[in-house]
C-alpha cells in the first residue's frame, strides 16, 4: 500500500445525505419540539385511557385530599404531611453534618500510615465494608428495635427520630468515607512529592495540600449522596417517627385516600430536583475545566 | 567544616528486578553546579529523588553535611528542609495563590514568622519579575512563569542545595529561555545545584562538573570541556552525537 496521500480523486462530495439533514441545523429545534410533544402526549394519553384511570386519579391525585393531607386537620386529629416533611428536613441536615465530619475522619484513618493507628485502620476498613453492604432498611430496623431492646439506659430510651438518625448516619458515613478516600487518592502524586520535598510533615500535607484539592473534586459526588440521604429519611417511617411518609400513611388509613403519598413525593421532589440540577451544573463545569486544562 | 554538601557513595537503587542505579558515586561542593546528562531512563531522576529521600536506596551511602542519611535516627522531613527540589511538571499547588505557594514551606515546615516570609517572598517574586502576579493562581500563569515560581518556592526555604529534575522538559521551546536564565543567575550567585538536564548548551555554560549516566552507571564525570569536547568513553560520544 502506498504511503502517499490520495491524489487520484477529483473534488470529493462533502454534503450530508438527505435523511441526516432533516435532523440538523435549523430543523433541529422543530424536530425536538415535535418529538417532545409526541412523547409526552403518548404518556398522558396512556394514563387517561387506562381502565383504572379514574380510580387512580381519585385515590392518588385528588386535589381536595392532597391539600387536606398537606395542611392536616387538627380538629379531626389528621396529621399534616407538610409538617411531617419538616422532620425529614431537619433529620437530613443534622445527619449530613455528622456524616461529613465522621466520613472525613474514617477516610483520614484509612489513608493514614502511622503504625499507632494500625488497629483503627483495620476497624475502619471492616466498618466501611460492612455498612456499604447491608441494606439501609435493615440497619434502620436493627438500630431502631435493637438498641431499645438492649436495655442500656439512655442509649435505649431515645425517640424513633434519634434512632433513625443514628441508622442513617452509620450507613452514610461508610459511603461518604469512600468518596473522600477516592478524592484523596485522586490528588496527583506530583503534588505530594512537591509538598514532601518542602519538608512538610504527613499531617500538614494532608491538611494543606491533599484535602483542599480532594474536597473540591468530591463535592459533586457528595451532593449526590446528600440527595439520596434526603430521600432515605423516609425509611425512618418504619420506626414510627412522624415524618412525611408516615403522616401520609396515617392520613391514608384514616380517610381512605392516598393523595397524601403523592403530596409527600412532591415535597421530596421540590428539594431533590433543584439539588440534582445544581450538582449536574457543578459536574459540567468541572468537566469543562478539565477539558480546558488539557488543551 | 568541609565544603562538601552532598556525597553519594556507591548508591544502588532497584525497582523490583530492575536496577536503576548501579553503584553511583558523586560529590557536590558548596557553590558548585553539577549537571547530570544521559538518555531518558538512565537514572537521573531517581538519583535526585534518592538524594532527598523521596526514594530509599538499596545499598551505598548518601551523606549530607557529613552526616549519613542511612542512619535510622534521621528525620526525612528535616533533611528535605535543607534540600530544594524542582520538578519537570512544576507541581505548584493549584488551590493556592502564587504567594501562598511560596509561603507554605517556610511558614508551615520551618515555622517562620509569616510577615517576615511574606516580605521575602515578594522580594523573590520581584527578582523574577512576577511581583504583580503574587495573588494569581498558578493556572493563570504560563509554563515558564510557573516553573520560575516553583524555583522560587524552593529558594524560599533557603536550602543548602537545589535539585532540578529536567525543569525545562515540559516547556514550550519559547519558554525554556526564561527558566534557564534564572538558573544561570542563581549559578552566578553561588547557589549549589544538582541539575538533571537535556539542555547541553546550558550544561556546558553553567556546570562546574558534568556527569554522564547510562543505564544506572555513572560512565564518566569531568569539566564541561572534558565531557563535551574530549569524551573518553564510546557511549558518552555516541550519546552526545545523538543529542546534537
Amino acid at each position: 500500500m502506498s504511503l502517499d496521500t490520495d491524489e487520484s480523486s477529483s473534488t470529493p462530495n462533502l454534503f450530508a445525505p438527505r435523511y441526516k439533514r432533516v435532523f440538523t441545523g435549523r430543523n433541529g429545534l422543530a424536530v425536538s419540539i415535535v418529538s417532545s410533544v409526541a412523547l409526552i402526549g403518548v404518556l398522558v394519553a396512556l394514563f387517561f385511557w387506562a381502565p383504572g384511570s379514574a380510580t387512580v386519579r381519585y385515590y392518588y391525585f385528588n386535589g381536595h385530599y392532597m391539600w387536606q393531607s398537606f395542611v392536616g386537620h387538627p380538629k379531626t386529629g389528621l396529621l399534616s404531611v407538610g409538617k411531617g416533611f419538616l422532620t425529614n428536613i431537619w433529620m437530613c441536615l443534622l445527619c449530613e453534618v455528622l456524616i461529613l465530619i465522621l466520613g472525613l475522619g474514617v477516610a483520614w484513618i484509612r489513608v493514614s500510615r502511622s503504625p499507632l493507628l494500625a488497629p483503627f485502620r483495620v476497624l475502619a476498613t471492616a466498618y466501611t465494608d460492612v455498612f456499604r453492604g447491608v441494606p439501609l432498611l435493615l440497619v434502620v430496623f436493627l438500630v431502631g428495635f435493637g438498641l431499645p431492646a438492649l436495655g442500656l439506659g439512655v442509649l435505649s430510651s431515645q425517640s424513633p427520630d434519634v434512632y433513625g438518625c443514628v441508622a442513617l448516619t452509620i450507613t452514610y458515613v461508610a459511603y461518604v468515607a469512600e468518596v473522600f478516600r477516592a478524592g484523596i487518592y485522586s490528588v496527583p502524586n506530583g503534588q505530594i512529592l512537591a509538598a514532601r520535598s518542602l519538608g512538610l510533615t504527613h499531617g500538614t500535607i494532608m491538611r494543606r495540600v491533599t484535602l483542599p484539592q480532594a474536597v473540591r473534586t468530591v463535592i459533586p459526588p457528595l451532593l449526590n449522596d446528600f440527595i439520596s440521604l434526603q430521600k432515605d429519611t423516609a425509611l425512618v417511617s418504619v420506626l414510627g417517627a412522624i415524618e412525611a411518609v408516615r403522616a401520609a400513611q396515617i392520613y391514608e388509613s384514616t380517610v381512605f385516600n392516598g393523595s397524601g403519598l403523592v403530596v409527600a413525593s412532591l415535597l421530596f421532589l421540590a428539594i431533590t430536583i433543584p439539588l440534582t440540577r445544581f450538582t449536574d451544573r457543578l459536574l459540567d463545569q468541572d468537566r469543562r475545566r478539565r477539558l480546558a486544562s488539557l488543551s | 567544616m568541609s565544603d562538601v554538601v552532598l556525597q553519594l557513595d556507591q548508591v544502588v537503587k532497584r525497582f523490583g528486578d530492575n536496577e536503576v542505579l548501579s553503584g553511583v558515586s558523586l560529590t557536590l561542593h558548596r557553590h558548585e553546579v553539577v549537571c547530570l546528562i544521559g538518555a531518558s531512563g538512565s537514572g537521573k531522576s531517581t538519583l535526585l529523588r534518592c538524594a532527598n529521600l523521596l526514594e530509599s536506596i538499596d545499598a551505598g551511602t548518601i551523606t549530607l553535611f557529613g552526616q549519613s542519611l542511612n542512619d535510622e535516627r534521621i528525620d526525612p522531613d528535616l533533611v528535605r528542609r535543607h534540600i530544594g527540589m524542582v520538578f519537570q511538571s512544576f507541581n505548584l499547588f493549584p488551590h493556592l495563590s502564587v504567594l501562598e505557594n511560596i509561603l507554605l514551606g517556610p511558614v508551615r515546615a520551618l515555622k517562620r514568622d509569616r510577615e517576615e516570609v511574606h516580605a521575602e517572598a515578594l522580594a523573590l517574586l520581584e527578582r523574577i519579575g512576577l511581583r504583580e502576579r503574587a495573588d494569581d493562581f498558578p493556572d493563570r500563569l504560563s509554563g515558564g512563569q510557573q516553573q520560575r515560581v516553583a524555583i522560587v518556592r524552593s529558594l524560599a526555604m533557603r536550602p543548602a542545595l537545589l535539585l532540578l529534575d529536567e525543569v525545562t522538559s515540559a516547556l514550550d521551546p519559547t519558554l525554556v529561555g526564561e527558566v534557564l536564565d534564572l538558573l544561570r543567575d542563581l549559578a552566578a550567585n553561588g547557589t549549589t545545584m544538582l541539575i538533571a538536564t537535556h539542555e547541553m548548551n546550558f550544561a556546558r555554560d553553567v556546570a562546574r562538573q558534568v556527569a554522564y549516566l547510562d543505564r544506572g552507571v555513572l560512565v564518566e564525570q569531568g569539566t564541561p570541556e572534558e565531557i563535551f569536547t574530549r569524551p573518553r568513553h564510546e557511549s558518552t560520544r555516541t550519546f552526545l552525537e545523538r543529542v546534537r
